[in-house]
């Protein structure tokens, strides 16, 4: 790599990064700056000439209980979701870096993988149809028993579940298995020689070796799950009333803009203060 | 290899999640193709749907739209990208681990934050909604994307050939454009790719930044389902699922083998 030695390097990496950066700038960093100016104002500018500047927003958030049960309301879903994603998406990465090898192993990663590169709104879409009632679920399952079945699960939290869990579940298993595949396997051969049970292998080697990239994972379901709000809209329905519909609505039915830009900010300080904690864990799994 | 009870297990473990991701995806194309519109069985076969949506001039506007923009997303994202990955390739200098972990934020923040933030600057400084706000926020949301990918093909490029060319009379530009441009590619293409799905599929941030009746698809499929849902919104987003899947599989093939070929 070179070391910057003279003015026309200099000129050269200015003129080569910022083009990106400014963009940047301009497109997201100017943005969450802007929203924190504007969580402060009782009005907007471009709205009214005498706006001021004011508590009133976050008030809002501590005097009306509401926001605080939506806001806990959504983390517990992102909870929920997290561990779903986990206990369902580590034994699959389990078993494809660790028991399928070659072409076979390959294929089936790029098809675990491909959904969660599609387009989000589209999956959830077809859930709809799947679940809604008297729909192909309930058809399917009474392939299997004798009864009429009758499950409602649409316009439940299940259904807000199981469309999160199907969005988000490939991050759990793309990052463990990255991180599974990484494990030389002369440990695992050492440990066998040595009489470890297949028990022993897993909790104490395994699990430990692997435990960066699982909580990346996490994170990266939890993250977005807390913020979701097209998810709860649409398999939610009436119980579908997250913190980040409230958040919506204040910017596309209410416009009380204010309101809006302080209650993303409570849940943009909720999501940093997340990364903050698990960053130790994230920096491990970078490397 | 041994293949024990557990091994068995585990498959249909995979078979499982893999029943539970394509599902649902396969039950709406089918679904798509279905002749009642309320998603009655027995299945009955008919192209209707797709007819219907072929003739509704707002889901074409919205799909011409749509692709636009994720092309234009595509080209400035990758330029500026490539650019940038280049620089933080080549170039040692103060602040550049902090220019890498700036490129966090637009992927880890909720979507939901960043498009309401730029909602309130873009109305600030004069943009307001519409397409050329979509794009803007578009691109920034690209951008990390292609600069992850073609720096992970930078990685493996040994800077001895640019030394060596260098040594042969070759100029810093002959160098970039020569030896090293072709050597990054495939992952130029890859970042590329990156780019138009993350613009395509991207419905958080163009929903708070489209002007209404003016949208992009997924923000009017997503009002359209909030309305009462039809098989044509099915048949489009059949199309879309089967493009965007399209479009991955090709870009992780070339970010994986691109170099091999």
């Amino acid at each position: 790599m070179a070391e910057l030695t003279n003015a026309s390097d200099r000129r050269r990496l200015v003129a080569l990064l910022s083009p990106a950066y400014l963009w940047l700038l301009v497109a997201v960093f100017l943005p969450l700056s802007a929203m924190l100016f504007f969580s402060f104002l009782t009005d907007l500018p471009q709205d009214t000439p005498d706006w001021g500047f004011t508590l009133g927003n976050y008030a809002r958030f501590l005097s009306n209980p509401t926001y605080g049960t939506l806001l806990w309301k959504s983390v517990t879903l992102g909870l929920t979701v997290t561990l779903a994603c986990i206990l369902i998406g580590y034994p699959c990465a389990l078993v494809l870096a660790r028991t399928i090898k070659g072409r076979a192993r390959e294929t089936l990663f790029l098809l675990v993988i491909l959904p969660f590169w599609s387009n989000s709104l589209v999956r959830i879409f077809s859930w709809a149809i799947v679940l809604r009632g008297n729909g192909v679920l309930e058809r399917f399952l009474e392939l299997f028993v004798p009864f009429d079945l009758r499950l409602n699960l649409m316009f439940t939290t299940t259904a807000v579940v199981i469309g999160l869990v199907h969005s988000y579940l490939p991050y759990v298993i793309l990052t463990s298995y990255l991180a599974l595949q990484a494990i030389d396997d002369d440990i695992i051969e050492a440990a066998r020689s040595m009489g470890a049970s297949r028990l022993t292998i897993l909790r104490r080697l395994l699990l430990p070796l692997s435990m960066p990239g699982l909580m990346a994972g996490a994170v990266l379901v939890f993250v977005p799950v807390v913020g979701s709000f097209m998810e709860p809209r649409i398999l939610g329905g009436r119980v579908g009333t997250y913190y980040g519909t409230v958040i919506e609505d204040q910017f596309v039915a209410v416009y009380n803009w204010p309101l809006g830009a302080a209650l993303s900010f409570i849940l943009l300080a909720v999501v940093l203060l997340i990364l903050a904690l698990a960053s130790p864990i994230l920096r491990k799994a970078n490397t | 290899m041994k293949t024990s009870l557990l091994a068995h297990a585990g498959r249909v473990w995979l078979a499982l999640i893999l029943f539970f991701l394509y599902a649902p995806i396969l039950v709406m194309a089918a679904m798509s193709l279905n002749a009642s519109p309320f998603y009655q069985l027995p299945f009955k076969f008919t192209t209707e749907w797709y007819e219907e949506m072929a003739g509704n001039e707002q889901i074409i506007a919205a799909a011409i739209r749509s692709v636009l923009i994720a092309c234009v997303t595509t080209v400035i994202a990758t330029a500026l990208g490539t650019c940038a990955s280049v620089a933080l390739f080549r170039y040692d200098f103060k602040g550049k681990r902090l220019l890498q972990v700036l490129l966090f934020p637009p992927i880890a923040i909720p979507w939901l934050i960043t498009g309401t933030a730029m909602l309130i600057f873009f109305f600030f400084i004069g943009i307001g909604r519409g397409t050329p706000a979509v794009i803007v926020g578009h691109v920034a949301l690209a951008l990390p994307y292609v600069i992850v990918t073609v720096t992970a093909r930078l990685s493996s490029f040994d800077i001895a050939l640019e030394e060596a060319a260098r040594s042969l009379g070759a100029d810093s530009w002959t160098v970039l454009r020569r030896v090293t441009l072709p050597w990054i590619s495939p992952g130029i293409v890859a970042g590329g790719l990156f780019a138009f799905a993350v613009s395509f599929d991207q419905f958080v941030v163009s929903y708070f930044l489209s002007e209404p009746g003016d949208s992009t698809l997924p923000v009017m499929i997503y009002t359209a389902i909030r309305k009462g849902f039809t098989p044509e919104i099915n048949a489009i987003s059949t199309i879309i699922i089967t493009l965007s899947m399209g479009i991955m599989f090709l870009a992780t093939r070339k970010a994986k083998f691109g170099g091999e070929h």
